[in-house]
């Protein structure tokens, strides 16, 4: 309890920092979800793939916590680009190799969810076994910084943050700040999307009723596909986000940020946009603060407990409210 | 619209007086099977009995899973905490706090882990379909967590010299000595089958040296509750699981309730579990939280789905595969995890039925096959 109220604004703040890559990270979930109605688990290796992509941009860039401010943000910048292709790119071939050939043969939806689980180990394997198949293909030595050790932890070298006010008695850093305000900026964009495109209208559409959606000249593949990039697009940004904040990754890395995303989306109401952003903050901030209380062991507990609890009481979720159904 | 439906079962059954003797032998050769050393299928790289045994195991948990996934439709993804669950009252009672014998036990471990699946499912099975999936998953971790950062369970060192079922005669320290009989293995030589009496398994002498009678116990296992489960889906209960998975609104208006018979699925399947996890615990003698990782749960699952969910041969087929192939392969031991990921797939894309579907579904696809030729034939 001490620790709690003593820093209260740090574990918020830092909370919602984490929070907002956990709804990034959600999104993916959510929009396959809404439009598919099912679970796509191999989103974690989508995420994954982004921060590898981001940290292989700042190695071949040669960032290291002398490089100066601009340079940097030149190097986050061609970081996030190469993060959200590479997590788009996963995403599509995703869709394309584990999902299409189920969805044409109306398959139930538990295979799709083994198909899903294939995926996520093939995914995460790739990338254990990155060392051995540039071997294989005699790049061991070319590639050497960015293959080497592959089942290790990858780190990067980043200049610390730099603390620009004081809330409560937290500094908020540079990093925090660019981390909240990059997540909402995705957020509203996509809204936005969804709700004013042609692409967004035809998501909803297929969401609501692919048969009629059909009828109506909404070409469902392509619809499906874009779903897919979107989402992996969010994870991409969100692996740049993480990377920024965190530094390090691994050909794990995206299991339990995965689960936890999840998580959210479902806390908030999975098919839900809004409710991946509400879900994906309040579990952040909620694993700060139930830290603080009973211990940082029982972090991942107070998620789980929190998602059981919530929907118990609500059971579609926070903001139970599905994709199709959004207002226009 | 005229419709020819199939109203027997594909393939002839076979008479009754047949059947017993098959189903003697089939049994007779799972028994035999670590001591015939078949080539092909036995493991070069790791020690047969061993494989055996983790794939009776795992065909233990995919029957017990097929309980609750195949009959009543509910998507398990935590099924490994009540595995864990079964193994640490194992580890608990027998080594950790108290010394209890193995076979005293075993049943305070499956009556724990039932118990422990109603207090999970009671909160939870209100919650339907995919969302289960998800808070049962929340609820697999959570048990990996706590009995992590529990010291009393061992913490994150785990807990050691959980000692193996009594041997029968009794141990007298020499363990080359005890045992009730000796049988000898086989060998292959140049395809002929040779006794090899320098290699020879000991009846009813539980050890490290030695997985097959630990094979040979979680087989019996197996095969019991392999009847009970025949029993149980051709009553009224299996009935009432299946109502409720295909319509479970439907069901609970025909009186069906439905929130009771999930339940029982579910503490059946956790009880299942729980005995097979009891049974790792002994074989391995040594538990720690790092083996109940997420990631089993999904091959339990995977297990299932693959040999054909709601039918428990598939199950168990599903079982021995999810477990055999990995450790069959364990010469290309890096890239074995990456064709296992790519396996699932291809499975799931090219059979998305499992290897061995349900009567019913077979029975479904037929009939739909032959409305579709039936409007080809319109049209």
């Amino acid at each position: 309890m001490h620790t709690l109220i003593h820093s209260f604004f740090e574990l918020t703040i830092t909370g919602l920092v984490l929070g907002s890559v956990y709804a990034l990270v959600a999104l993916g979930y959510t929009l396959v979800y809404g439009v598919l109605q099912l679970i796509n688990f191999a989103h974690s290796e989508v995420f994954m793939f982004g921060t590898f992509a981001f940290a292989w941009v700042l190695v071949a860039f040669g960032a290291s916590p002398q490089t100066g401010a601009w340079a940097l943000i030149g190097m986050v910048i061609v970081g996030a680009l190469a993060a959200a292709a590479m997590s788009a790119g996963v995403a599509l071939v995703l869709e394309r190799v584990a999902y299409r050939p189920l969805i044409k043969n109306k398959a139930p939806k538990l295979v799709a969810l083994i198909s899903a689980i294939g995926a996520s180990f093939a995914l995460s394997e790739l990338m254990g076994l990155r060392d051995k198949i540039a071997n294989a293909v005699g790049l061991g030595d070319a590639l050497a910084p960015y293959v080497a050790n592959a089942r290790d932890i990858y780190a990067l070298q980043l200049p610390n943050p730099r603390p620009l006010f004081t809330i409560g008695d937290y500094q908020v850093t540079n990093i925090d700040l660019l981390i909240l305000a990059a997540a909402l900026v995705m957020m509203l964009a996509l809204d936005v999307f969804v709700r004013r495109t042609r692409i967004g209208r035809s998501m909803r559409a297929v969401a609501q009723d692919p048969e009629t959606a059909a009828l109506m000249g909404v070409n469902s593949t392509r619809v499906i596909q874009w779903t897919f990039v979107i989402g992996g697009i969010m994870a991409g940004v969100a692996a740049t986000l993480y990377m920024v904040k965190y530094g390090v990754t691994r050909q794990n890395s995206g299991f339990l940020l995965g689960v936890k995303a999840f998580t959210a989306a479902v806390m908030g109401g999975i098919g839900n946009l809004r409710g991946a952003l509400l879900g994906g903050l309040i579990l952040g901030v909620a694993e700060n603060w139930g830290s603080a209380l009973i211990g940082s062991q029982w972090k991942d507990v107070v998620a789980f407990v929190l998602l059981i609890v919530i929907l118990l009481f609500r059971p579609s979720g926070l903001l139970g409210e599905s994709l199709g159904k959004a207002r226009a | 619209m005229k419709i020819a439906l199939p109203t027997r079962r594909p393939g002839r059954p076979l008479p009754k007086s047949a059947r017993t003797p098959i189903i003697a032998l089939a049994v007779l050769l799972a028994y035999a099977l670590p001591l015939l050393n078949i080539p092909f299928i036995t493991t070069p790289d790791s020690d047969f009995g061993g494989v055996l045994f983790t794939c009776a195991s795992y065909a233990l948990v995919a029957l017990g899973l097929n309980i609750v996934i195949g009959y009543a439709g509910l998507l398990d993804l935590g099924y490994v905490g009540f595995y864990a669950c079964g193994a640490y009252t194992t580890g608990v009672l027998t080594a950790n706090h108290w010394h209890w014998p193995f076979f005293l036990a075993l049943p305070v471990a499956i009556a724990v882990t039932m118990l422990s699946g109603v207090i999970l499912g009671a909160p939870t099975l209100r919650v339907r379909g995919d969302y289960l999936a998800i808070v049962t998953l929340g609820f697999g971790e959570i048990i990996r967590l706590v009995i992590t950062n529990t010291q009393w369970l061992g913490g994150s060192a785990g807990i050691k010299n959980i000692p193996a079922p009594p041997s029968i005669p009794a141990n007298h320290g020499d363990t080359l000595s005890n045992g009730l009989f000796q049988i000898p293995h086989l060998a292959w030589v140049n395809g002929q089958p040779l006794i090899d009496t320098g290699k020879q398994t000991r009846v009813l002498t539980f050890g490290v040296l030695d997985a097959i009678p630990f094979y040979w116990l979680v087989l019996t296992a197996l095969i019991v509750v392999l009847i009970a489960d025949i029993l149980i889906k051709n009553s009224r209960v299996g009935r009432a699981w299946e109502a409720t998975r295909e319509d479970e609104d439907a069901a609970e208006l025909m009186g069906v309730p439905t929130f009771k018979f999930k339940l029982l699925a579910f503490s059946m399947g956790a009880a299942i579990g729980g005995l097979s996890g009891a049974m790792f615990a002994t074989r391995q003698s040594f538990i720690d939280p790092s083996t109940f990782q997420i990631i089993l749960s999904e091959l339990f699952v995977a297990a299932v789905v693959l040999g054909g969910s709601g039918n428990r041969w598939g199950a168990i087929a599903g079982g021995v595969v999810v477990a055999y192939l990995p450790l069959r392969f364990v010469g290309f031991s890096d890239w074995r995890v990456l064709f296992f990921g790519l396996a699932l797939m291809a499975l799931a894309i090219w059979r998305p039925q499992g290897l061995f579907p349900p009567r019913r579904t077979r029975r479904t696809q037929a009939v739909q096959a032959l409305l579709k030729a039936e409007e080809v034939a319109d049209a």
